[in-house]
């Protein structure tokens, strides 16, 4: 089943309700950049709260898009990581240093709510 | 531990198949008739020799004569169960005093000696008996001496891995300073096992408090080396992760020397001077405007 990929004002929000086979991931990442586009959407949202393993094809898919994001004007932020996931991507060393988190889906909208008025700020000045 | 202590048991039984148990009999006897003479002698060389400098007089006694009736019995029935539980239940009453593994030893071969003596001077006319008396004597005296060596060292295996236990419970403490800011002190050495205890004690506790930003405190970790900055870069990592920023505070000059030389790479841990310092950092990444209420006060008046 594909992830389902809701509009929500200027973001997208992909909620991942399962583990994901790796040719989920392909496709995720595939829908995600299309809708960027046809949306003009701000933002993107990825929530992971319900994956008990990422693993490091899973964290490099999710950074491409994360970078791809980037370059077409827009920031993703990766919600809902587990205590012992993110343990366990550490040891493992999947850091994911430039990549934006957050604690769960409130606070990815209040982190890309931020990032939205400080890009207008710096427009501004 | 327990699986040891049979091994050894069985060892210093096997002599004892020599048929020489005839003896066991009347050598028991014998130390039952003179048990009050030999108890004392026992008690006073223990005095002499300044064991058991932690325990009265009394109680020295009273311990010596239980040890003394447990020591004969199992002489008498071969079965070191009674014995060995006496010996476990002693060293839990005498560990907290800070009675040594080499007094409790001590004591033990002094027994020995004691009815080893008394043995000699009963069979002096005899060598022959004296002899045999002595081959059924001696394997089970060395024994007795190590099943309560060993238990009293395994009790104090026990109680000290408890008292670690305890320790690492108590030294992570996940503290909320304010509402989504987490302080945690971080008192002691740092090996592999407690830095992720740690991790999972702090991602449990962001999750929880739902902090967006944490405090580490390491004024009370004596040395930093590699493995102590990695885990720290850990557990750092873990925490971004989860959406939580991390600033490492009380680094002093002397670890902050270390690290350098050691040539740690700790370009993305955001460090502060000191706890206030951290606290303050973290109370501005919030948002938090602090103000003394006096200073606020007369703008109010005027």
């Amino acid at each position: 089943m594909p992830v389902p990929i809701l509009k929500q004002g200027h973001y997208l929000v992909a909620s991942i309700q399962d583990a994901l086979s790796d040719g989920e991931v392909l496709e995720l990442q595939e829908n995600l950049l299309k809708q960027i586009g046809e949306f003009r959407a701000r933002g993107i949202i990825v929530d992971v709260a319900a994956m008990d393993v990422i693993d490091s094809f899973a964290s490099r898919s999710l950074r491409t898009v994360a970078l791809t994001t980037r370059l077409r004007g827009a920031e993703m932020v990766i919600v809902g990581i587990q205590p012992d996931v993110a343990f366990a991507m550490v040891r493992f060393g999947l850091y994911m240093d430039d990549i934006n988190t957050a604690l769960d889906l409130e606070e990815g909208l209040e982190f890309l709510d931020r990032w939205i008025a400080e890009r207008a700020d710096a427009d501004e000045g | 531990m327990i699986a040891m202590q049979h091994d050894e048991v069985t060892l210093m039984q096997a002599p004892r198949t020599d048929g020489d148990d005839s003896c066991l009999p009347e050598l028991v006897s014998h130390l039952r008739d003179n048990r009050t003479r030999l108890r004392e002698e026992w008690a006073q060389r223990i005095t002499d020799a300044q064991l058991l400098g932690a325990m009265s007089e009394e109680e020295i006694f009273s311990e010596v004569t239980s040890v003394f009736d447990k020591y004969v019995d199992t002489l008498e029935t071969g079965s070191v169960e009674s014995l060995q539980e006496y010996a476990e239940d002693l060293s839990e009453r005498i560990i907290p005093r800070g009675v040594e593994t080499h007094e409790v030893l001590g004591i033990v071969l002094l027994l020995r000696d004691v009815l080893a003596r008394s043995l000699f001077q009963k069979y002096q006319e005899n060598f022959e008996l004296l002899n045999r008396v002595l081959d059924a004597y001696e394997p089970a005296a060395n024994r007795i001496a190590v099943i309560v060596g060993v238990s009293f060292v395994h009790e104090r295996e026990r109680v000290i891995g408890q008292q670690q236990a305890t320790i690492r419970e108590l030294s992570t403490p996940v503290l909320q300073v304010r509402e989504r800011l987490l302080a945690l002190p971080i008192i002691g050495e740092l090996d592999s096992q407690r830095a992720a205890q740690l991790t999972e004690q702090l991602l449990n506790a962001v999750r929880r408090n739902r902090a967006r930003v944490v405090v580490i405190d390491i004024t009370g970790v004596p040395s930093v080396d590699k493995n102590v900055a990695n885990h720290l870069v850990q557990t750092v990592r873990a925490c971004r992760l989860m959406g939580a920023a991390v600033l490492v505070t009380g680094l002093s000059s002397d670890i902050a020397r270390t690290l350098v030389t050691l040539g740690v790479d700790l370009s993305m841990m955001d460090t502060v001077g000191d706890l206030q310092g951290g606290i303050e950092e973290a109370e501005r990444l919030l948002g938090y405007e602090v103000r003394k209420a006096q200073a606020a006060s007369p703008e109010d008046k005027g």
